[in-house]
């Protein structure tokens, strides 16, 4: 393996984990498509970013897209909950609509702005080798993308073995969490923050379509595999790990590209999981009733 | 007949609460004394589940106030516990028994801690309280509804408080899980808690607790269970409805069929 395809799939594997993690909390609380509005919501915060600073310097552009990511949550929230519009309906109507003034933006400003529609939509992980973050002395540390997405992971981490119990308590039954004293408003937009956050840092590398795939598809495969949360998330994080290590070689063999390659593997994990798996796959729900009805009888 | 006692568990003064501004509860004025069973009874869409959430802080409120032990709710948050309804959580949610029971312990955790062996202590007690300890590490989804609303009441038990409000906690499961669950309250009660529970079924209602809340948008009665739930009260509370409801109770009666089956049926 030479050192960039260890730095491809590297970053790969980090996106990956960050989103999946995510995606777990996501898809208990019904909400895996609000990943895919903010992954899409930052961009004019991206945009805007790029236009006030002129640069694509990291932490403008990660404060721009933070901002908009937890305002497009506010927004789908202010919709649902004030206007009384379906929670799907208020999260297309927001997500498009941002998206679009940052495709807006980008065409107007074209000249000015250092970025693309596919750029935003697609990425491009086979280029990340490419940007190499380079110390005043000269010494070459690797990919800047792997630095920023680590960083990003670190963060996550932190966050989710700290604060698991209110983020598991908030999704599990809100009211509870309420009457016990949580705030489930604080930590509904801290994990929509993270989102952004995550959504942002991986953007530039794996575009938004392959940010939705990871947050949604390896925590609906770990969800079929286990029935216990901390589980879930070590096996959500391991199955996006693989899916992007294998897509990889996918792409490489196939000549295509990687983000389509990953994605697909992704989906193939999830069948593999949906007809497999031992507690909640095809073949094991036949054999269930049998099952349950001799656990009951003891 | 609204009854006041002196030095209330639950004071609840003046309370107005509306959803899109129509109001659900109208100027709810009573107090609940110590160690008692409650029961808040009244027809559908009364504002029964309503009151404890305005009470719980869940929702907010267009006028007056709610003291628990003659404090602000905030002050003594430790001191109550709530038990939602059974159908307001996704009960596939990759959980065990004893990680719901444990939920109990979380707010004494404060903001770092996390759950250890003492709160795993504390949960598999509260588990054994309620007959679910063999089920402890069962997946909640793979529990029958009766047992589901066991843990609920486990999680309440481990939070050790000493008001308990709960909404509903009778729907939806078997005779032999209700009597269990009434033995337990009552347990409760004996030991000084103070227990209100929002109730469906008229028949019970008289055995089951000390203490009456009749209510249907307004406060129609709140006292002792023999001045409260009496035909006049119920007529004032169920309007029309009361009276082909006993007149249905009265012709089974006569036949001899058991009581149980003039139960009303839940939604």
């Amino acid at each position: 393996m030479n050192i960039d395809a260890f730095w491809i799939i590297l970053t790969g594997a980090l996106v990956a984990i960050c989103c999946s993690l995510l995606g777990c909390f996501l898809i208990l609380r019904r909400m895996a498509m609000v990943g895919d509005a903010i992954s899409h919501a930052v961009l004019p915060g991206i945009v805007l970013a790029f236009l006030f600073s002129g640069s694509r310097e990291v932490w403008t552009m990660l404060i721009g897209a933070a901002l908009l990511g937890v305002a497009c949550t506010f927004l789908i929230e202010f919709f649902h909950k004030k206007a009384r519009v379906q929670a799907d309906a208020s999260i297309g109507v927001t997500f498009t609509t941002l998206f679009a003034l940052g495709i807006i933006l980008i065409s107007v400003y074209a000249g000015k702005v250092d970025l693309d529609q596919d750029c935003v939509l697609y990425g491009e992980i086979a280029y990340v080798p490419l940007d190499i973050w380079l110390t005043e002395s000269g010494l070459n540390m690797g990919p800047r993308t792997v630095w920023i997405i680590g960083g990003v992971l670190v963060l996550l981490l932190l966050f989710i073995t700290v604060f698991y119990k209110q983020l598991y308590l908030t999704s599990f039954d809100p009211a509870f969490a309420t009457a016990i004293g949580l705030s489930t408003t604080l930590w509904y937009y801290l994990l929509m923050g993270a989102v952004s956050l995550t959504t942002v840092a991986a953007f530039e590398s794996v575009g938004a379509i392959l940010v939705v795939a990871l947050m949604v598809g390896p925590p609906a495969t770990a969800y079929l595999l286990t029935d216990d949360l901390k589980k879930m998330l070590v096996l959500s994080a391991l199955a996006g790990t693989i899916a992007s290590a294998a897509g990889f070689y996918l792409a490489l063999w196939l000549n295509g590209s990687v983000a389509g390659a990953i994605s697909v593997i992704i989906g193939l994990q999830f069948l593999l999981a949906f007809v497999f798996s031992p507690s909640h796959g095809l073949l094991a729900k036949r054999r269930q009733p049998i099952a349950v009805m001799k656990a009951n009888a003891v | 007949m609204i009854q006041h006692v002196t030095n209330p568990v639950l004071e609840v003064h003046d309370l107005t609460v509306s959803y899109q501004r129509k109001p659900v509860l109208w100027d709810v004025d009573l107090t609940l004394p110590q160690q008692a069973l409650v029961g808040i009874i009244g027809p559908n869409g009364a504002g029964k589940s309503t009151l404890i959430k305005a009470i719980m802080g869940l929702l907010p409120l267009n006028s007056g106030f709610v003291e628990l032990f003659g404090k602000p709710l905030e002050e003594v948050r430790k001191r109550v516990s709530y038990v939602p309804q059974r159908e307001s959580v996704d009960w596939d949610f990759p959980a065990s028994a004893l990680d719901v029971a444990m939920m109990g312990t979380y707010g004494q955790l404060g903001l770092f801690r996390r759950p250890g062996s003492r709160e795993k202590k504390l949960a598999m007690e509260a588990l054994e309280k309620v007959g679910m300890q063999d089920f402890a590490n069962r997946q909640i989804s793979q529990l029958s509804g009766g047992q589901q609303q066991r843990v609920f009441l486990s999680r309440a038990l481990a939070q050790d408080a000493d008001l308990y409000l709960m909404d509903e906690p009778f729907a939806g499961v078997d005779i032999a899980t209700e009597t269990a669950i009434i033995e337990l309250l009552r347990l409760m009660r004996d030991n000084g808690k103070t227990v209100v529970v929002v109730h469906h079924d008229l028949q019970s209602a008289q055995d089951y607790f000390d203490w009456i809340i009749l209510l249907n948008m307004r406060l129609v009665a709140s006292g002792p269970t023999e001045e409260t739930l009496t035909p006049p009260l119920l007529e004032k509370t169920y309007g029309g409805r009361l009276t082909e409801l006993s007149r249905v109770s009265e012709l089974l009666q006569k036949k001899q069929f058991p009581i149980r089956e003039t139960k009303p049926t839940r939604k």
